[in-house]
């Protein structure tokens, strides 16, 4: 089933399926949908989140799952403008997995941990019946704290902002997808996976307003513009030309039919930001290692709201569609 | 319309003066309806009043007996030639003894009941205005604007019904003395003609040229400089943009290679053909061969764009770049005074290059400063005018086939004339489909079509959407209480359903039921015995999750079978199969089990890192989905040929293959039963399989044996008219059916929407083909509509 594709049909599910299950007392759905949800705890606001990892090979080109499961929570954390703080890790394992492999797996885990200056305090392991699993399964929890004045929320994004991408788009999902599927393309593609907290608190610290992150993963950019489009009542224009891709990344989309704007990114940002201050945050994110590709790629607009449309490179403006999991022609 | 029109009546005491009040639905607005009425009712002597409603036109006559039922007698027939009369409700009614016969003021707008005023399609400019435009001594000699009650602009520049002049775009523009007369007059051709003018008070033809190729200075305002001055550019090799009725339009010298090639790349158009206009049906003549037929179409008043095939010896020669590759040429007349004076200006005989001002997909340009934003880059100088066009309207497109028309796009001209419906569905919208998108309101009897929209692609077009149905809404007074659409979970159209639905419900309708649908419905169909649908086209969503387009339906409006269909082959990568062809033949060949050798064009034409790539993605599946589509099975062979290997636009490879088989005019005979579709059952009860695979592996050996591709094209036409008469026939001895629709997209196709229709006649069938809407997704809103119809009650 498709569900799981970061697009049309988990959006689904999570709308109909689990928050009306999940009302509180009052009847009043969760918090609002974000990577994170922010809480005051003792006047202090907590960013909690979690995540689970599925992906398959373990280790692909630029990194592995145990990487995904520390840069993946923490960049969740850092979209709400959390400093993260600290993880818990939880590890399904069928029976007979290689030992070498899981610590191969918690290796990386732990380099990518140090590495983003996060503490792993807690976790847990469960092991399922051979059959009843596929080796390997990571779900880690993070708890970071929001700066005083930060508040980047999707709801935030209104008509004038500019859309700022910090890198080039679709490099995880192909390195995985070729990785998976044995395809020899002229370039090796390598996974961009990263943590951006460091990032964002140079965008911060640019001094801008800020108004909404997010980090286009499953579903891509496609995805994560739509899902701010919707929530923010707003459209948002985009320009084709304007929007980073390194070449490898897109001869391989060409050749095997994808839309870069639907794949997964691991080390990329989407910011709106208010137009007086696009300049000052783009400055701040090419001062920074992880930012050096940054760029605008468009603008929030008022007009057809709760839709994504891109400029092409011919003139012409085309609809970018929440993916649907699956690639469907719809030209007949 | 004539005799057969019904008219209810009540009796009424006898008298020997009588009052009747007689209420007209149809097109009876816009169309010289109330002169008409006027006119009639002062030679019978009557008294009384005439007004339009937004129901129709409402009529009391009073007077003597027998002139009273003569006026009910010519109401019908002899109403204005482009009126159009549905019913007549009578009733007689208390005499009031009035002097006179007047037309009254238009009753107010809302109408309290569905309402079924038509309005009607804009209109060429007919023969009395064209003489008088011609004529120095009338005051109307060379006004761009001349019209009557029995030409000119309607459905593009009325805001809302009923339709009067405050109504219309030419709310702003204040009658002189003169004009006022002849529109008081009712002895006037001009008697309530809304959007009369003359030089003294009417719009204003302007050329704006910001551009080096014109000598003038940069605006004039003058009527006969403008026209001079874009007639200059032209001549100099220039790109004008011209106002017309349904939006702007690019012109250039059709016979200047260098200007039509500029326009070709300015508007990013690929190798689509541009279509030409030509002064008359004579310089028409010219350039392609005419029959009959064709020659009635392209003179019809709904003025469309009429593919004829071009002579070889055509004069004067075109430039290759209007129509590369095609056998056919696009030919209109011109519709408007502006069109007159401008070719006249340009001098006779040259035709021009007119094509939408618009890049590729997107819609017209109409409104003034969105074509100064859109066309700037593309125009070198606007001949424009200060008539609003209140809504965009493109040019319909037909071809004639077997002397009957075939719509291509049904729009300017045509729009929004209701198409009736077998059955009355409550009030509700059709969204169509993602291309070519026309979106219908049904109520009652009639299918109030839209022009054409677009591409839903694109986001301008999603736009125009929006505003063509506002405007149906408004014209029809009909609100939607439900809402129709395709199945695809990705279509833009059904997205906007589910967007614009505001609680009320979006039913879905499979592609290919609504594609035959759509033919039984324009034939009036009632429904109550299936039909065998041929639905041939490029993509559609079947009720499996997978691609179809090569599907034989036994169908009614209710529901559908599948009875047979072409064997799925994997489709690898979505669009990027349809945007080149070479991975389509090579997926046709993998499933073929034919090898991938350099000596094979699609083979040669895919690069090898591709390759090996498409290789693993038919082997594991891997971004694939199964297809059943005819159209890809054309785009397969016409790369396997060699004829194309990348397309600019849906259906290019195709169209392509077919004017190839075209350019071997006795290959179609010679080459008939060269290839066949092996057919099967896997098992008892399931569909029939068409097995492409059969032909696909005769093809490659013939090519390798140096057939010629013109004759291996024809002998893949001939093979697939067999295959349709074949399923037919099997259709016909399993359930008793003898009546065949052919519809989808695929049947645009000349040499196959022919061929079919002959060799199934010639084996008894009935044939239903489509001749009022496209068999492509332009005419997918009307078999929404007919499913919606016979299924909401369930
Ligand atoms: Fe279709
Ligand atoms: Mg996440
Ligand atoms: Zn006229
Ligand atoms: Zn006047």
């Amino acid at each position: 089933m498709g569900h799981g594709g970061g697009g049309a049909m988990s959006a689904e599910l999570v709308e109909q399926l689990f928050l009306p299950a999940f009302r509180s007392r009052d009847g009043e759905t969760p918090v609002e949908l974000a990577d994170a949800a922010v809480l005051e705890l003792c006047g202090s606001r907590i960013a909690f989140t979690t995540d689970s990892f599925v992906v398959r090979p373990l280790f692909f080109p630029g990194g592995s799952i145990g990487d995904l499961a520390v840069n993946g929570t923490v960049n969740d954390l850092a979209m709400v403008g959390a400093r993260p703080w600290c993880l818990s890790t939880a590890f399904i394992l069928e029976e007979g997995t290689d030992l070498a492999e899981l610590r191969r797996v918690a290796d990386a885990l732990g380099t990518a941990a140090r590495a983003a200056g996060v503490r792993l305090v807690t976790g847990d392991t469960k092991v399922v019946d051979a059959g009843h699993g596929d080796g390997i399964y990571v779900n880690t929890t993070g708890l970071g704290l929001v700066p005083d004045g930060v508040d980047y929320r999707p709801g935030r994004a209104g008509p004038g902002d500019v859309v700022i991408v910090s890198g080039e788009i679709g490099a995880h999902g192909v390195a995985v997808l070729s990785c998976r599927e044995g395809l020899e393309f002229d370039t090796a593609v390598r996974s961009d996976t990263r943590p951006l907290h460091g990032l964002v608190a140079a965008m911060g610290r640019a001094g801008g307003d800020i108004h909404a992150l997010r980090d286009p993963t499953r579903g891509g950019l496609a995805a994560t513009l739509n899902e701010i489009a919707r929530d923010a009542s707003v459209g948002v224009d985009v320009r084709e030309r304007d929007i980073p891709i390194a070449g490898p990344v897109a001869d391989a989309c060409s050749i095997l039919g994808l839309d870069p704007f639907a794949i997964a990114n691991e080390g990329v940002l989407v910011a709106m930001v208010a137009a007086e201050d696009a300049d000052r945050v783009l400055d701040a994110m090419h001062a920074h290692p992880d930012g050096r590709d940054a760029a605008p790629i468009g603008e929030v607009t008022a007009n057809n709201p709760g839709v994504v449309a891109a400029r092409t490179g011919l003139g012409g403006e085309r609809v970018i569609d929440l993916p649907t999991g699956t690639e469907l022609p719809r030209i007949c | 319309m004539g005799a057969g029109v019904p008219v209810r009546s009540r009796a009424a005491p006898q008298e020997s003066r009588r009052r009747r009040r007689l209420t007209v639905h149809g097109l009876v607005q816009g169309v010289g309806f109330r002169p008409f009425v006027h006119a009639t009712a002062t030679d019978l002597a009557l008294s009384g009043w005439v007004c339009n409603d937004a129901g129709g036109v409402v009529v009391e006559v009073e007077g003597a007996v027998r002139a009273v039922e003569e006026f009910g007698r010519r109401l019908t027939a002899d109403a204005p030639p482009l009126a159009v009369i549905d019913q007549v409700e009578a009733t007689d009614v208390a005499p009031r003894g009035e002097a006179a016969f007047t037309i009254a003021r238009s009753r107010c707008a809302r109408p309290t009941r569905p309402a079924r005023t038509a309005v009607s399609p804009d209109v060429a400019t007919c023969a009395d205005c064209l003489r008088e435009l011609g004529d120095p001594a009338d005051r109307r000699h060379g006004h761009p604007f001349i019209t009557c009650t029995n030409c000119g602009p309607r459905f593009t520049i009325i805001t809302d019904v009923p339709y009067d002049r405050p109504a219309t775009t030419m709310a702003g523009f204040a009658m002189c003395v003169a004009c006022a007369r002849e529109y008081a007059d009712p002895r006037d051709r001009r008697f309530h003609a809304q959007p009369i003018a003359c030089p003294d008070c009417g719009p204003r033809l302007e050329f704006v040229a910001p551009s080096r190729l014109v000598h003038a200075a940069d605006e004039v305002r003058e009527r006969e400089d403008a026209l001079a001055a874009a007639a200059r550019l032209l001549l100099n090799g220039g790109v004008l943009a011209v106002k017309g009725l349904g939006g702007y339009h690019l012109a250039c010298l059709a016979t200047d290679a260098a200007a039509v090639s500029t326009l070709r790349r300015r508007k990013r158009r690929g190798d689509k053909p541009f279509a030409v206009m030509v002064a008359d049906l004579t310089a028409a003549g010219r350039l392609a061969s005419l029959d009959r037929e064709e020659a009635a179409a392209l003179s019809a008043p709904s003025r469309p764009i009429v593919l004829v095939e071009r002579r070889r010896d055509c004069r004067p020669v075109l430039a290759a770049a209007v129509a590369p590759h095609s056998a056919d040429l696009g030919l209109l007349l011109p519709y408007t005074p502006v069109h007159h004076l401008l070719l006249a200006a340009v001098g006779g005989d040259q035709p021009l290059v007119m094509t939408s001002g618009n890049l590729g997909g997107e819609p017209i340009a109409a409104d003034d400063a969105d074509a100064r934003a859109r066309l700037g880059t593309l125009a070198d100088g606007w001949l424009r005018h200060d008539r609003p066009i209140h809504i965009p309207c493109d040019d319909s497109v037909l071809r004639v086939v077997d002397g009957e028309p075939l719509p291509l796009r049904r729009s300017r001209g045509f729009a929004p004339l209701p198409v009736a419906l077998p059955l009355p569905v409550a009030p509700t919208l059709a969204v169509g489909a993602d291309l070519k998108t026309v979106c219908a309101l049904g109520v009652g009897r009639s299918a109030w079509l839209s022009g054409h929209i677009g591409d839903m692609d694109d986001a301008a077009t999603l736009r125009a959407f929006t505003t063509a149905q506002r405007h149906l809404e408004r014209l029809t007074g009909v609100r939607p209480g439900a809402l129709v659409a395709d199945r695809h979970p990705g279509y833009r159209s059904g997205q906007w359903a589910r967007r614009h639905a505001e609680g009320r419900p979006v039913r879905t309708v499979q592609h290919h039921h609504a594609h035959v649908a759509s033919v039984m419905a324009e034939h009036g169909l009632d429904g109550s015995e299936p039909v065998v649908g041929i639905a041939f086209d490029g993509t559609g969503y079947g009720t499996d999750g997978a691609v179809w387009g090569g599907e034989v339906l036994i169908a009614d409006y209710r529901g559908f079978r599948r009875f047979a269909h072409l064997g799925a082959v994997p489709l690898p990568g979505g669009d990027a199969a349809v945007r080149r062809p070479y991975r389509m033949a090579l997926a046709h060949l993998w499933s073929a089990g034919v090898g991938w050798d350099q000596d094979l064009p699609p083979v040669a034409a895919c690069p090898p890192t591709e390759r090996r790539a498409l290789a693993h993605q038919l082997a594991t599946g891997l971004g694939c989905v199964p297809t059943t589509s005819m159209g890809r099975l054309f785009d397969a062979v016409s790369s396997l040929l060699g004829v194309r290997h990348q397309a600019d636009f849906e259906a290019q490879a195709a169209i392509d293959l077919e004017a190839c088989a075209r350019g071997d005019p006795d290959g179609l005979a010679a080459w008939r039963g060269r290839y066949t579709f092996a057919i099967s059952q896997p098992t008892s009860g399931s569909p029939l399989i068409a097995d492409a695979a059969t032909v696909i592996r005769a093809l490659a050996r013939d090519l390798r044996r140096g057939v010629p591709a013109a004759a291996a094209s024809a002998g893949l036409h001939g093979a697939v008219v067999a295959l349709v008469v074949d399923l037919a026939c099997r259709a016909r001895q399993a359930h008793g059916l003898r009546t065949v629709a052919l519809t989808g997209g695929v049947f645009q196709n000349v040499l196959l929407a022919r061929g079919a229709g002959r060799a199934l006649r010639t084996a008894g069938f009935t044939v239903l083909r489509h001749c009022r809407v496209p068999p492509n997704d332009g005419g997918i809103a009307l078999g929404q509509l007919a499913v919606a119809a016979a299924t909401a009650a369930e």
